[in-house]
């Protein structure tokens, strides 16, 4: 009975599956945070084409959900049993992951963090993705041109504690707004007395929705609000929108996500930053063949760069327009 | 039973028999296709490094499962395990590097914690008589709350008597974790007690059929206030294998040792009405996940895809049971 049933799991298995190729192809493995979110796709997409190109084989893993470590541990295991050359990972948690990657460098495999970099950042080989407190302070400095004559109420809609990407774009927007001084690398979040209100969202829409319903109730008078993403950005839109208060608080975010940059045009959000998630894949999956090949080492940061995008430009602050924007955007249009 | 089945019996009558005499036999089955399956897929599957992989990367959630099965024997169920887990954790490793305090003492203290938190949960569901659902769900909510009042930021500095369970020692040129021994040396002990001690008898009657339990004299409370204790046991031990393999002690761990845990015990046969599975079971449900997580991964085939296989076995898994006690 149970032979009939699981008859059927197998072969879905093996459908699922394709079998390996003769030769011994250049495994690389790419690990990110989670399957769904579109900028690890884009990110997977990326991956996949440059490794198709190059000839070499790629094999995904993820964590069940943001944060989750021990499964991204358990993914990058399972690869280098594989035999991966190297493994290219976009750590959850930027401290609890540094003792296995020493043992995967131990075993000779090359380590390269996209987009997030690891605590500290020299525990990886080479880190290649965008500047989050230059992304942060681009925002920043647009919000100051774009707030000119107007006394700033600020309410920052944030990730969550102890994660330095978070801290990093927080700090950025408000080193480059001219209210605090922070350190690039910190993983604290500094403040300012213009900031009348911090919420956790975890980057995600219903949350930032419900952080900006309490922010406004706490202080209405908000004008101001910075956003750890553009899904923490649409549920402060959404918020704003029902208090009646959208055509005077300018919303900021950081992503550039296709659904983010459509936001800038509908005139939801004022400004983004994007970043480029496929830029960094294909230059990972480049280094890992390059390595395998010739056994140079990528090493060092790599900034995959930032563009903020607004169709309110300011002066003094370089930025590209929504269409620049949509054609560069990852995720579904 | 004669070798023609008569028309008074069904045609699979023998199976579903066999499989109620020994409920871990469909499991069992189960891993042993899936490592054919596998062996035939990817040539690096066979082999001794990797089943000890295998082993080492379901420490945890095995140990986990010790102490969810016992609560899932009993008809209850614990959502506030991988919390619980994740506050010993770091409590433990935390007590060490911030505070100064001996490795040794901070485990006890770490295990204590674990302890009380049992308690708690087997006294709120006895005393008051509320559902465990309810109780571990609050449980669980309240875990996460002190691990993130008591630290947000992952702690790195772990003195290495904490790293011992992953550490490993070698047989031939297979390397084998200390953590997975322990993981398999604490089922042995729960199989023991649970088939051979008047108390492992008690905690199934009470799953069975607490009326009943009660008017046979035995305790029943003072059972369930055990087995939540013994479990939350198990989850600081579990805490301890998850800081010596990863090397840290990390407060966003555990969110979803609740449900993979569920997943290894339904996995195994064992019914979650209560009284009915085998603690094995949980371990040969924990190793399917490991398995299929593995092999899948060997494979080149997305993650995605094994969540979608654990989905499917769950739904199987739990069908054997209800068909094979229906047809009781």
């Amino acid at each position: 009975m149970f032979l009939k049933l699981a008859l059927p799991v197998v072969t879905l298995i093996a459908l699922a599956a394709s079998p390996a190729a003769a030769a011994d192809p250049i495994v690389i493995g790419l690990i990110t945070k989670t399957e769904t979110n579109p900028f690890f796709v884009k990110m997977k997409e990326g991956a996949a084409s440059e490794s198709t190109r190059l000839g070499a084989k790629l094999l995904t893993g993820a964590g069940a959900k943001d944060g989750d470590n021990e499964g991204q541990v358990t993914a990058m295991e399972n690869m280098i049993n594989a035999g991966a050359k190297g493994i290219l990972i976009t750590p959850s948690d930027t401290k609890a992951i540094v003792p296995s990657i020493q043992k995967a460098r131990k075993k000779g495999v090359l380590v390269i963090a996209l987009d997030t970099a690891t605590e500290p950042v020299t525990a990886v080989d080479a880190l290649f993705a965008t500047n989050n407190f230059d992304a942060g302070l681009l925002i920043g400095q647009w919000a100051k041109g774009a707030m000119a004559g107007k006394k700033p109420v600020i309410a920052t809609l944030d990730l969550q504690p102890g994660i330095t990407v978070g801290a990093q774009r927080h700090n950025g927007f408000l080193q480059g707004f001219g209210v605090a001084k922070a350190d690039p690398n910190s993983s604290d979040l500094v403040t300012a007395p213009q900031v009348v209100c911090s919420q956790d969202t975890h980057g995600n829409q219903a949350e930032g929705q419900a952080a900006m319903e309490n922010c406004l109730s706490k202080n209405p008078d908000i004008n101001l609000v910075y956003t750890i993403n553009e899904p923490a950005a649409f549920g402060a839109f959404t918020a704003v929108k029902a208090a009646g208060k959208d055509k005077q608080i300018v919303i900021v975010s950081v992503d550039g996500g296709c659904r983010g940059v459509q936001g800038v045009v509908d005139g939801k959000i004022a400004a983004t930053s994007q970043q480029y998630p496929l830029k960094m894949a294909t230059m990972g999956v480049e280094a890992v063949v390059n390595y395998a090949k010739t056994g140079k080492k990528a090493s060092g940061y790599v900034d995959t760069g930032v563009t903020l995008v607004t169709d309110r430009p300011q002066a003094g602050v370089a930025s590209k327009d929504s269409k620049f924007g949509t054609a560069s955007c990852w995720g579904k249009k | 039973m004669t070798a023609a089945p008569t028309a008074a019996a069904p045609r699979h009558s023998r199976v579903i028999d066999l499989l109620r005499g020994a409920p871990i036999l469909g499991p069992v089955a189960a891993l042993i296709l899936a490592c054919i399956f596998f062996a035939t897929q990817t040539d690096r599957f066979l082999s001794g490094a990797n089943f000890s992989l295998i082993l080492q990367q379901v420490m945890v959630v095995g140990t986990l499962a010790i102490g969810q099965e016992l609560v899932i024997l009993t008809g209850g169920i614990d959502l506030s395990n991988g919390m619980i887990m994740a506050l010993s954790s770091v409590l433990t490793t935390g007590l060490i590097a911030n505070s100064g305090v001996h490795p040794f003492l901070a485990v006890v203290l770490g295990l204590a914690v674990c302890v009380a938190f049992g308690v708690l949960n087997g006294w709120l569901t006895t005393a008051i008589g509320l559902p465990p659902f309810i109780v571990t769900l609050g449980t669980f909510n309240i875990a996460y709350a002190l691990v993130r009042i008591y630290t947000t930021a992952t702690i790195t500095s772990v003195p290495d008597s904490l790293l011992f369970f992953g550490n490993t020692f070698s047989i031939g040129s297979t390397e084998i974790t200390y953590g997975s021994i322990l993981m398999l040396v604490l089922f042995a002990i729960a199989w023991l007690v649970l088939g051979s001690t008047r108390a492992g008898r008690s905690v199934y009657a009470v799953g069975d059929n607490p009326e009943a339990a009660r008017l046979a004299g035995i305790r029943t409370s003072r059972v369930l206030v055990g087995v939540y204790a013994m479990a939350a046991l198990s989850y600081g031990i579990a805490g301890l294998l998850l800081v010596a393999r990863t090397g840290v002690g990390d407060p966003q761990a555990g969110q979803t040792g609740n449900l993979d845990s569920i997943t290894a015990v339904v996995l195994g046969g064992t019914s979650l009405l209560g009284g009915r599975g085998q603690i094995m079971g949980a371990l040969v449900g924990a190793l399917i996940v490991g398995v299929f997580r593995n092999g899948l991964q060997l494979m080149g085939v997305g993650s995605i895809y094994q969540v979608l296989i654990t989905g499917i076995l769950v739904i199987l898994a739990v069908s054997v049971d209800y068909l094979s006690h229906r047809a009781k």
